[in-house]
Formats: structure tokens, sequence, C-alpha cells
């Protein structure tokens, strides 16, 4: 601090609480809304306290029962959802790592080709080529299937493209020790480069599971089975009749859903904060 | 860059890139031809005869007053997103950037929206604003605004950038607070030594020392508004009322996949496929630069 300015603290304080009331307050009443009865939330005003059905919202919601336009159980629609995040995760970081590791470490013809073949899928969101994907993927036969809602994710150039960097800055001089010592690639790749990058797959864990976990048009027209709803596109098809819906029940999906990717920020905020704005300069 | 020292062998390089080579080949670069090529073919109803069209998918586009007014409504809403988007999360961070007591409490709240999926942030914001039951809607009602946004264009444009300006809080601020931080504390001073007061400092040091994150921050808002907000729309409005918030994400989700109009689809994956090219070709141009003063 540079100067005491009681006034200029305090106005800082006041700005500060208003950004965290209305950011808090959907995520607060998305609670308050599960914890009621369908017909509480109904009254207008609805309550602004929690009330005191919260088993009932929650556990209609996990077992697939309450009035909602579809979807099916919400246990198994977080199933579904951790299955393809954790392959989608640890799909892009392991690929990634191993180009990254190849691109700098090894010299071969077509080198920088290959690398901005991979780069250059930046330029190529899902949104862009979403009908062709769908037909490349039906072809395959992977249709409503783990591996049709993961893999077509798992191409990453943010990730090789920060493994790239960090893997330029270790010094030769840790090629050349373990060569001495008579390490192969792979020994050298497992022993020392892995274990020095655990900092930047951490970070990268955080970005790609929010990035899994929130995937929604790929899922919407990969999963044309209930069984095969992610809780994201799950809780779309809870509200998207007509008819009138338990609103508990979808709020209560509403705040299963977003636990998960909380929890992993909220535990690894500060491997998570570092990452973002490294990898993103 | 390049490492002196390296591993030679002739196989296990193309054995460590094949994985995401295959992965970028089948799922990325082959579909984008596809595209490519389907814009510029004709299928019939049934899928049966492709026969070559030249541009006519693209004439067709943009002789198409609805698409072009898409266009128009996504400019709108990128603009509107990235304006708010920058704008809220700078004031937040410059505040947060002088507190000491609570600023941990402070920035883990903000950052709470990053986690949350943008269709959950839609379902929250259809809920509040409700035109039946919504508690923000009964606010409004009480003072004497009516809200609609089922019915009337400006009040759907309006929460839907509403909904993606929540979601983007989080990475704008993050960015900026990482900014502010990284601006010495020496020229902070010095101007404090020679009289500048906090307006003043903020205005001639910190806003335009900031110039590279906001610019870079401009561009992935543009790239957010554009591509990633498909879940929020699609959960609050569905592109509604009429078509005054499909932007062309939505559309083209749904003429492809609604309407099956492949062609034309074709053509819009195109167009958005050139929009995303000028955005990174532009942001990667500019951070080589990286803008100092």
């Amino acid at each position: 601090m540079i100067e005491r300015r009681p006034g200029l603290t305090a106005l800082s304080h006041g700005v500060m609480i208003l950004g965290v009331l209305a950011i808090a307050f959907p995520l607060y009443l998305a609670f308050v809304a599960s914890t009621h009865l369908p017909g509480e939330i109904m009254q207008v005003p609805m309550p602004l306290t929690p009330g005191s059905h919260f088993w009932d919202s929650y556990g209609a919601a996990l077992a697939g029962r309450g009035h909602v336009g579809g979807g099916g159980s919400v246990s198994r629609m977080i199933w579904v959802s951790l299955v393809i995040t954790l392959i989608i995760t640890f799909g892009k970081i392991s690929i990634s790592l191993l180009s990254a590791f190849a691109v700098v470490y090894f010299r071969f013809p077509l080198r920088s080709l290959c690398f901005w073949a991979i780069f250059i899928t930046l330029m190529l969101p899902v949104e862009v080529r979403i009908g062709p994907t769908y037909e490349v993927v039906a072809r395959l036969g992977m249709v409503n299937s783990f591996a049709g809602l993961s893999i077509p994710l798992i191409a990453s150039a943010t990730a090789t493209f920060l493994f790239r960097q960090f893997f330029l800055t270790i010094p030769d001089e840790l090629v050349e020790a373990a060569r001495v010592d008579g390490a192969g690639p792979m020994r050298f790749f497992f022993d020392i480069l892995l274990p020095m990058s655990v900092t930047s797959i951490a970070a990268l864990f955080v970005i790609q599971f929010i990035y899994g976990w929130n995937q929604y048009l790929w899922p919407l027209i990969i999963a044309t089975s209930e069984e095969m709803y992610p809780v994201v596109v799950g809780i779309k098809a809870m509200i998207g009749s007509e008819v009138a819906v338990d609103w508990n029940v979808v709020m209560a999906t509403a705040v299963l859903a977003m636990l998960p990717p909380a929890a992993v920020v909220l535990l690894m905020q500060k491997w998570f904060v570092k990452g973002l704005v490294d990898t993103e300069k | 860059m390049e490492k002196r020292v390296l591993f030679r062998s002739r196989w296990l390089p193309w054995a460590l890139i094949a994985p995401q080579l295959l992965i970028v080949a089948v799922f990325f670069f082959w579909p984008a031809l596809q595209a490519l090529m389907q814009s510029l073919q004709q299928q019939d109803a049934f899928g049966g005869s492709v026969s070559w069209v030249g541009l006519d998918n693209f004439r067709a586009l943009f002789n198409d007053e609805t698409y072009l007014n898409s266009f128009k409504i996504t400019i709108e809403f990128s603009v509107l997103v990235t304006v708010l988007g920058l704008a809220i999360a700078m004031a937040l961070a410059i505040f947060a950037d002088r507190i000491v007591k609570g600023a941990a409490f402070y920035k883990t709240v903000l950052i709470l929206p990053y986690a949350v999926a943008p269709v959950v942030t839609g379902v929250l914001f259809s809920f509040m604003f409700s035109n039946s039951f919504g508690v923000v809607t009964f606010w409004l009602h009480r003072m004497g605004i009516e809200w609609n946004h089922l019915i009337n264009a400006n009040d759907a444009m309006a929460l839907v950038v509403m909904a993606a300006v929540w979601k983007q809080i989080s990475y704008n601020f993050l960015f900026f607070l990482a900014g502010l931080q990284s601006i010495p504390k020496s020229l902070i001073e010095a101007a404090a030594i020679d009289g500048a007061g906090p307006l003043r400092r903020f205005w001639n040091i910190q806003l335009p020392l900031l110039s590279p994150t906001t610019f870079f921050l401009l561009v992935i808002n543009m790239v957010y508004a554009f591509f990633d907000t498909f879940a929020i729309i699609d959960a609050v409005t569905q592109g509604g009322p009429g078509k005054d918030t499909a932007t062309l994400v939505y559309r083209v989700y749904f003429d492809g996949f609604r309407g099956m109009d492949f062609g034309s689809a074709a053509a819009q994956s195109v167009v958005l496929m050139a929009i995303v090219i000028a955005l990174t070709v532009i942001q990667f141009r500019w951070v080589e630069k990286k803008v100092h003063y």
C-alpha cells in the first residue's frame, strides 16, 4: 500500500462486496430453491432462505424421480460426466506431453509441420466443423458411446504448446547427465521430465477438467439416449419440455452439476490461477 | 530456441507424436476439409445425389435476410459481452488490487463462475428471470419494469448478455489482477511521490501498462462470445424470440441438425472458420509484438 486513504479502502471493499453479491446470488438462489418444495418456489416471491426439504430434492434428483421434462437419474449423469471428463483430461495431458517431448527432444522429418498441424487445431473449434465431425464419429460407430463423447475432444494445442515451452526452459545439462548415466529417451522422460512437469500438469488438469465437464454442444449431438447424457445435457433436457417442472429437482441437479468442477477449482486454486495465466500468455 | 542436446531415434518420435496426430487428422482436418467441400455441394433432401454447385450456398446464405440478421445479432451480442465483461472485471481487479484484508475471500468467490458450465449458467438465469415466478422478475415488476424475455427481443438479448458476462467475469478478473500485480511497485510509488493521486495513477500508469492484457482479453472474449455461448443461448432463449438471439453458432447447429440443410450449414461453418482464423491471427500477431509503452 502506497498511501493511507481510508475512504478509498472502504470504497474498494464496497465495490468488491457488490461484485461478490452479484456473482454469488444466482448460486445462492439455486441452493435455496433446491431446499424447498416445488409449490413454495412457484409462490411469488419465492423464499430467500433455505427450507427444510434438502433431502427430498437431492434424493429425487439422484434417483431420477420428480416431475421433470426428461433426462433420467442424476447419479447416472454424473457418472457419465465424470468418465468423459477424466478421459478427456488425462488423454489431453498424456498425448500432449508425448508430442511435446517428441517435438523438443528429437529431430525428425516434417517436425515443424507436425507441430503446426497440432497448433492449428486452435482455429478449428468443434462449432465450426460440427456436422462433418459428427459424420466421422457416426461412420466409426462411436455415436452414443464413451469413446465418441471423449476421444474427438482429446487433441490439445494449448497443452502441447505449454509443455513445449516448459521443456525448452529445462537446461541441456540434465539431458547430458542422463545420457552419460546411460538413460534412454523414455527413461529420461519418465524419471526426469515427468516429475519436473508436475506443476504444469496440475494447472492443466484444472483447466481441462473444467473444459471436459462443461462440454455441451458435442454431447448434445453425440449422446442420443438418456443413458449417455452428461449432467450438463441432462439438466437442459429436464427443462426442455413446455410442461411445468419441479424446479427444486432442477436446481438440486444444477448444484450437483456445479460441485465437482467447483471443488477442483477451489482445491487447486493456486495452480489453476498460475496455470491459466501462464498457459494463455 | 532449440535444444542442442537431443535423443536419436528413427521411429520413437513418430510413435510419440502419433496419437495426437491421428486424432487431429481424423477429427479435425478431415471434417474441416469435408465442411469445405460440402459448402460447394448440394445434396438432395433424401441424401441421394450430390452435385457441385460452386459458390451457390454462399450466395444463398448472404442473400438470406435472416442470416445477415444473425450476423448483426452476433456482433451486437459479442460487443456487449466483451465491453461489459472487460469493464466490470477491470473495475473489480483495480479495487481488489488495493485490498489486503479479505482479498483471498473476494478472489475465491469471483473465480467460482469459471467452474460453472455455460448451460447451468443459462438455467440459473432463466430461473431468476422466469416470467411466472422469477425472483428478479418480481423485483423488476415492483420497480415498475416489465420483464418478459420470451416475447421481448431486448429483454432476451439483455438476459443472454448478463448470463454470458457473469460466466466470463472470473477469467477476465484473474487476468487483469495478474496484469496489475506484475506492474512494478516502484513505478506506482514514484508516481505517488510526484503527487499523482490514485485516479491519475490508474489513468496514466496502470491502464496503459494493462493494454497488452486488455487487448489479449478483447480477442479471447470475442472468441468466447462467438463460439462458447451456444449453451447459454440454448438454455435461456433457444435463439428466440423469433430468431432474435440466434447467433451464428446457434444457426449452424439449428440449420444443420434441426433443419437438415447440410449445404447451408457447411457454408456457415466455413464462414465461422474464416472468423475464428482471423481472430486467432490477430491475437498471435499482437501477442508476438507485446505492446509496450
